[in-house]
C-alpha cells in the first residue's frame, strides 16, 4: 500500500478524484440551493415571499423538488429517436461538469482539479459542446416547438461563441498565458493609476481596455446559458417549453441541472478572467472564500436579470449578436493589442 | 498509460469513424462523426499538440458538425435511397478511394510510428504551444496562412450574395 502510495501518479490521480467527488457534490448541492435562490428572489422581485413551507424559512423546498422529480413518471413521446432522446440530457450536464476540471477555485495545486495550460481553450471547446443537448433533445423528441427551440437555440449559441471567445482574448493578450491558473496569477497585487496616488487591484476589470470586454462576456454569458432575455429557445409563449417540452421527471431535471450547472461554470470563468479569481485581502485560505463570494455576486446578478428584463425578439437576439457584439468584440481586442503593445514597448 | 490511452482513443476512432459510413441513420452517423473528432482530438492531446486538439473541438465537433446537424434535420431524410452517379460506377470510386488509403496508409506504417510525440523536445512543451503555433503562423507560414484567410473570406462574400440574392427575388416574386 505504501509503496502504491509513494508513486507521483498515484497520487496525483487519487488526489484529483477526491477533489472530482468534492466539486461534484458542492455542485448538486450548490445547484439545489441556487433553485431555491432563484425562487426566493424572484418572489421578492414580485412582491411575494417565495417558498416558505418545507422547513425554516422554506430551506427544505429543495430537498422536496428533487424527490417530487424523482418519482414522476417518466413518459417518452412514442415516435421519439429513443436513444438521442436519452442521450441528450446526459450532453446537456457533462460539458459543464468537464469544465469545473480547470477552474482554479483557490491558490493552486490545493483548490484546482489539474491546471492545464489550454484551460481557457477547453472552457471554450466544452461550451460549444452544449449546443448538442438541446439541438438533439429538440430533434428527438419529434414535436415542432421542440424543433423550433432546439434550431433556435443552436443558431444562438453559435453566433453568440464567437463574441464570447473574442472577448476573452484581451485577457489572453494581458495575461500572455491561456492557462486558467496563469490568468489568476498575472491579477495579482496592485497597480498605481497614472498621475494619481490612487492604486486598484490589478484585477482584469481595473483596466479600462477590459471593461467592454467584461460586459460582452456577460452578455454573451446569459446567451449561451439560454437565461433570459436570450431564453429564446424555450420562450413558452410561442414554444410551449421550446426543447424540453416533450420531456419530464429526472430527465427534464438533468436540462435544468444543466443550466444550472453551465450558469456556475461561466459565473466562475468570468471571476477568473475578469475578477481576479481568488484574489482578495486576507491569508491564502481565504482564495476560496473570496471565489465563492465573488461566484454567488454574479449568481445573484444572472437571477436578478433574469426577473426584471422582458425577453428580447428573435431577429432581434440575431441582429444584436452580429451586428453589435461581435465588432465591438473584434474593435476591442485591436485596440487592446495596440495598447498592450505600446506600453510594453514604452 | 499512455499506450492504454493511444490504443483507447484509436479504437474509438476507427469504430466510430466506421460507423459514420455504416449506420442507417443519417442523424446518428453525425453524432458518429461528432465522437471521431473527440477521439482524435484525444490523440492530439498525447502527441502534446494540445491547442490543435482542442481547436479541432470548438471548430469541427462544436461549429461545424452543429451546422451539418441543422441541415440534416431541416431535410429530414427518412430513406437512404439517392439518385446520381451509378452504383456500379460509385463503388469503383469506392475501391479506388479505399486501395489509395489502405496503401498510404501502410506507407505510413512501414516509416514507423511512435505512441506518443517522436522526440522528447517538442517546442513549447512546458509553457504550451499555444505560443509556438502563433509565432510559426505568423511568421514561416505567413502566406499560406493568407491565403487561407481570403479562401475563407471570399466564401463568406459568395454566401452572403447567394442567401441575399435568392431572398430578394422571392419578395419581388412575391
Amino acid at each position: 500500500m505504501a509503496a502504491l502510495w509513494s508513486i507521483p501518479a498515484v497520487q496525483t490521480a487519487t488526489w484529483a478524484l477526491v477533489k472530482v467527488l468534492i466539486i461534484l457534490n458542492a455542485m448538486l448541492g450548490l445547484v439545489s440551493y441556487l433553485i431555491y435562490a432563484e425562487r426566493k428572489i424572484c418572489g421578492h422581485i414580485q412582491a411575494r415571499t417565495g417558498p416558505n413551507r418545507v422547513g425554516p424559512l422554506g430551506l427544505l423546498q429543495p430537498i422536496a423538488d428533487v424527490l417530487k422529480l424523482l418519482f414522476k413518471e417518466e413518459f417518452i413521446p412514442a415516435s421519439a429517436n429513443k436513444v438521442i432522446f436519452h442521450i441528450a440530457p446526459i450532453l446537456a450536464v457533462f460539458p459543464a461538469i468537464v469544465t469545473f476540471s480547470v477552474i482554479p477555485m483557490g491558490p493552486p495545486p490545493m483548490f484546482v482539479v489539474t491546471d492545464i495550460n489550454v484551460g481557457l481553450l477547453l472552457f471554450l471547446a466544452m461550451s460549444s459542446l452544449g449546443v448538442y443537448a438541446i439541438t438533439l433533445g429538440g430533434w428527438a423528441s419529434n414535436n415542432k416547438y421542440a424543433l423550433l427551440g432546439g434550431l433556435r437555440s443552436s443558431a444562438q449559441m453559435i453566433s453568440y461563441e464567437l463574441a464570447m471567445g473574442l472577448s476573452t482574448i484581451p485577457v489572453l493578450l494581458k495575461a500572455g498565458t491561456m492557462s486558467l491558473v496563469g490568468i489568476v496569477q498575472a491579477q495579482a497585487g496592485t497597480y498605481r493609476i497614472p498621475q494619481t496616488p490612487l492604486s486598484l487591484p490589478n484585477w482584469g476589470i481595473f483596466h479600462w481596455y477590459l471593461i467592454l470586454p467584461f460586459v460582452i462576456f456577460m452578455i454573451t454569458a446569459f446567451a449561451e446559458t439560454n437565461r433570459a432575455p436570450f431564453d429564446l429557445p424555450e420562450a413558452e409563449g410561442e414554444l410551449v417549453a421550446g426543447f424540453h417540452t416533450e420531456y419530464s421527471s429526472m430527465k427534464w431535471a438533468l436540462f435544468f441541472l444543466g443550466e444550472y450547472m453551465n450558469m456556475i461554470v461561466i459565473s466562475s470563468i468570468a471571476v477568473t478572467l475578469f475578477l481576479g479569481g481568488w484574489h482578495g485581502p486576507g491569508p491564502a485560505w481565504m482564495g476560496l472564500v473570496w471565489y465563492l463570494a465573488k461566484l454567488m455576486a454574479l449568481m445573484f446578478f444572472f437571477i436578478w436579470v433574469r426577473w426584471t428584463f422582458p425577453r428580447l425578439r428573435y431577429d432581434q437576439l440575431m441582429g444584436f449578436g452580429w451586428k453589435v457584439l461581435l465588432p465591438a468584440s473584434i474593435g476591442n481586442v485591436l485596440i487592446a493589442a495596440v495598447w498592450l503593445f505600446a506600453s510594453r514597448a514604452a | 498509460m499512455l499506450a492504454a490511452l493511444f490504443f483507447g482513443f484509436a479504437a474509438l476512432l476507427v469504430v466510430t469513424s466506421l460507423m459514420v459510413v455504416l449506420h442507417k441513420n443519417p442523424v446518428a452517423s453525425a453524432l458518429f462523426l461528432v465522437l471521431a473528432f473527440c477521439s482524435l482530438a484525444g490523440i492530439y492531446l498525447l502527441l502534446h499538440a494540445e491547442f490543435l486538439g482542442m481547436v479541432q473541438i470548438v471548430v469541427y465537433a462544436g461549429a461545424i458538425m452543429v451546422l451539418f446537424l441543422f441541415v440534416i434535420m431541416y431535410l429530414n431524410l427518412q430513406h437512404d435511397v439517392e439518385t446520381g452517379l451509378q452504383i456500379a460506377v460509385r463503388r469503383g470510386i469506392g475501391w479506388l478511394a479505399g486501395a489509395a488509403l489502405v496503401l498510404t496508409g501502410a506507407a505510413l506504417l512501414r516509416r514507423g510510428w511512435a505512441l506518443g510525440p517522436a522526440n522528447d523536445s517538442v517546442p513549447g512543451m512546458e509553457s504550451g504551444n499555444v505560443a509556438a503555433v502563433g509565432r510559426v503562423l505568423y511568421s514561416r507560414y505567413l502566406f499560406p496562412f493568407e491565403i487561407t484567410s481570403i479562401l475563407l473570406l471570399v466564401a463568406m462574400v459568395g454566401v452572403i450574395v447567394i442567401a441575399r440574392g435568392r431572398s430578394r427575388s422571392a419578395r419581388d416574386g412575391a
